[in-house]
């Protein structure tokens, strides 16, 4: 009998512990199948931050640090500039990466830290249990904003995308999200060429995933889907911002030096 | 052997020291008065082929020293007083992952923004946790650029040994100040093996992990017990003082650092004046050595101690915890920045001499 799917040697055979709809195991997973495609499982250091997938060092079967609220960024710098032969990636929130980590992502943007950054984005903090994140929509209701997030009074949503995108340091942004075949086959496209851009060395790479959050949002897995698509993607739309036209795999002459 | 002596000051003869070390990671945010550690590691360690960072701030500096000491490095921050403060999360991150590091404060006046000038009233932070948890630093003070010197060597020695945070803390006028320092030939530089490391798994068959958390209370708790563990046996090995003239001294001055060389001079003062006074000067102010001070304490020949500090009284309460009611414990204190003169310090000898109050 042929096989046609199976265990990624990437992820380890603990059961994960994320709630049914959430896509947190499918980004797990395409991003560990491209580690192994790629031939990277045992030169990758991952960096765990804080929130729901704080523990994903138990699931993923590379080296794996934990960091602090926010501070996933600094940590994988320290990593990445004592083995700078080894492809560190850090997988952050929403809460923690545009909230609280904000200026170490910024900054680690800025200097093109040779690392990835793997963002995912489902508009409220999940481990809390359902707190407005920076990212909460334009009347979205969450256990802090029970009357819909009010502009005038708790401001605007931030699209982290498109800001990093605006800093030299980083040259591959994309936004990607995981709804259904085409889209994660595509965001497993986007996921290889950061670690492309990594293996270049060429600068800060960063995907962001919109991703859903039924426990918190209120909804049913397929309603949580459907949300995620009629309501996240206006205010985050999909696409690359940075370094789409760009090859990382090849070398070209004015090539930086590399860290 | 000791090599011919070179003049420097104190804060680059820390990074120095840091090089010869085999530290090969600084990452720093500017703050007065440590500056020139980052300066000397800004040029240094690039010439020779580490990595200097100058990171956004002082919380993504520790974290970056978190990252290289999971990585396996060895690892070196240094800040002041409220850059200090903010390290005290990572600080906590680094005991929970049992993270080998050394992190240096040179210490200025407080609280909140204080001054610029030196002090020592980040005693409490240093000796008692600083940041969240059931936690230790191994805190040691130096007295001399030399000793800046030696013992910032030592520090990366006893970080690797027991994968925990070394603090050396120093302040503004150590810092500061530029003294003959004698480098030796060859470093005593301990190597310990670091399996636990995340490096790439490699050949492994496991992957390492590097973390704090541990959600399960029994774990949680078997993992602070080990912690425990550690440092009953750091409170037993690596205690480190300087005892001065206890033999037949009538008032013992317990010091620190500056405060300790003021005193040094004080004591021939007093000498000359037919007052016996000897001192016991911590080196490690954790684990701090309580034992010598007790029996110190017991002595006949020892009335009463005098605690010379540069802060409004933290170290004393240690001292008069070992002390324990034998003798009474006299206090001296400067605060702001400022220093103790020898005659504030000779003028309350002579007053305990005389009966004091205290």
């Amino acid at each position: 009998m042929a096989i046609v799917f199976q265990p990624t040697e990437g992820l380890t055979k603990k059961p994960l512990h994320y709630c049914p709809g959430c896509n947190h195991g499918i980004i797990h997973r395409i991003i560990a199948e491209t580690l192994v495609e790629m031939g990277l499982l045992d030169d990758a250091i991952g960096v765990a931050s804080v929130g729901c997938t704080y523990n994903s060092y138990e699931y993923f079967s590379c080296d794996f640090v934990q960091a602090a609220h926010g501070r996933a960024p600094a940590v994988a710098t320290g990593i990445k500039r004592t083995h700078k032969d080894k492809v560190v990636f850090t997988y952050q929130g929403d809460g923690d990466l545009a909230s609280i980590g904000t200026a170490e992502i910024i900054h680690a943007a800025a200097r093109g830290e040779k690392i990835c950054a793997f963002f995912v984005n489902n508009a409220v903090y999940g481990m809390t249990s359902g707190q407005m994140a920076p990212t909460t929509l334009l009347g979205q209701v969450t256990t802090t904003s029970p009357f819909g997030r009010d502009a005038s009074y708790q401001g605007y949503p931030i699209n982290v995308s498109e800001l990093i995108s605006n800093l030299t340091g980083a040259v591959y942004v994309e936004r990607v999200c995981v709804t259904d075949y085409k889209n994660i086959m595509n965001a497993k496209k986007a996921i290889r060429k950061a670690f492309e851009v990594q293996l270049s060395g060429k600068g800060f790479a960063f995907v962001e995933f919109l991703s859903t959050c039924p426990t918190n949002w209120g909804k049913d897995p397929i309603e949580a889907m459907d949300w995620l698509k009629e309501k996240m993607i206006p205010q985050y739309p999909l696409g690359c911002f940075k370094g789409a036209d760009v090859d990382f795999t090849k070398s070209d002459d004015n090539e930086e030096v590399k860290a | 052997m000791a090599q011919k002596r070179v003049l420097m000051k104190g804060n680059e003869v820390i990074a120095e020291a840091a090089l010869r070390a085999g530290c090969r990671n600084y990452f720093g945010y500017p703050i007065t008065p440590q500056t020139e550690v980052m300066h000397y590691m800004a040029k240094k360690m690039v010439q020779i082929g580490g990595n200097f960072v100058q990171a956004e701030s002082e919380v993504s500096a520790i974290n970056m020293v978190y990252g290289a000491a999971a990585a396996g490095a060895r690892v070196l921050t240094s800040s002041s007083s409220p850059g200090i403060s903010l390290k005290q999360e990572g600080i906590s991150y680094i005991a929970g992952a049992e993270l080998p590091a050394v992190v240096v404060n040179i210490v200025r006046a407080g609280p909140g923004l204080g001054g610029i000038q030196p002090a020592q009233g980040d005693y409490f932070q240093a000796t008692k946790g600083g940041g969240h948890g059931d936690y230790r630093n191994i805190v040691i003070a130096p007295a001399s650029v030399q000793e800046l010197y030696e013992l910032t060597v030592e520090a990366f020695n006893l970080a690797d040994k027991y994968r925990m945070c070394v603090m050396i803390l120093g302040d503004g006028t150590l810092g500061q100040m530029m003294e003959p320092v004698a480098f030796r030939d060859v470093e005593p530089i301990e190597v310990y093996e670091k399996p636990w490391a995340c490096t790439g798994r490699g050949e492994r068959k496991e992957h390492n992990t590097v973390t704090s958390i541990y959600i399960d209370p029994d774990v949680l708790e078997a993992k602070n017990r080990e912690l425990q563990d550690k440092y009953a046996v750091i409170e037993k090995d690596e205690v480190r003082y300087e005892a001065y003239g206890l033999e037949d001294a009538e008032i013992v001055i317990t010091a620190f650092s500056t405060c300790s060389r003021i005193s040094k001079n004080v004591i021939r003062q007093a000498a000359e004046m037919g007052i016996k006074v000897g001192m016991i000067r911590p080196i490690t102010l954790w684990p701090f050595p309580s034992k010598i001070i007790s029996d110190t304490a017991a002595m006949p020949n020892v009335k009463a101690f005098l605690d010379v500090e540069l802060n409004a009284g933290q170290m004393i309460e240690d001292v008069r915890l070992a002390v324990n009611g034998q003798k009474p414990v006299y206090f001296h204190g400067r605060m702001g920045g400022n220093l103790p003169t020898q005659k504030e310090i000779l003028d309350k000898i002579i007053e305990i001499h005389n009966g004091g109050n205290n």
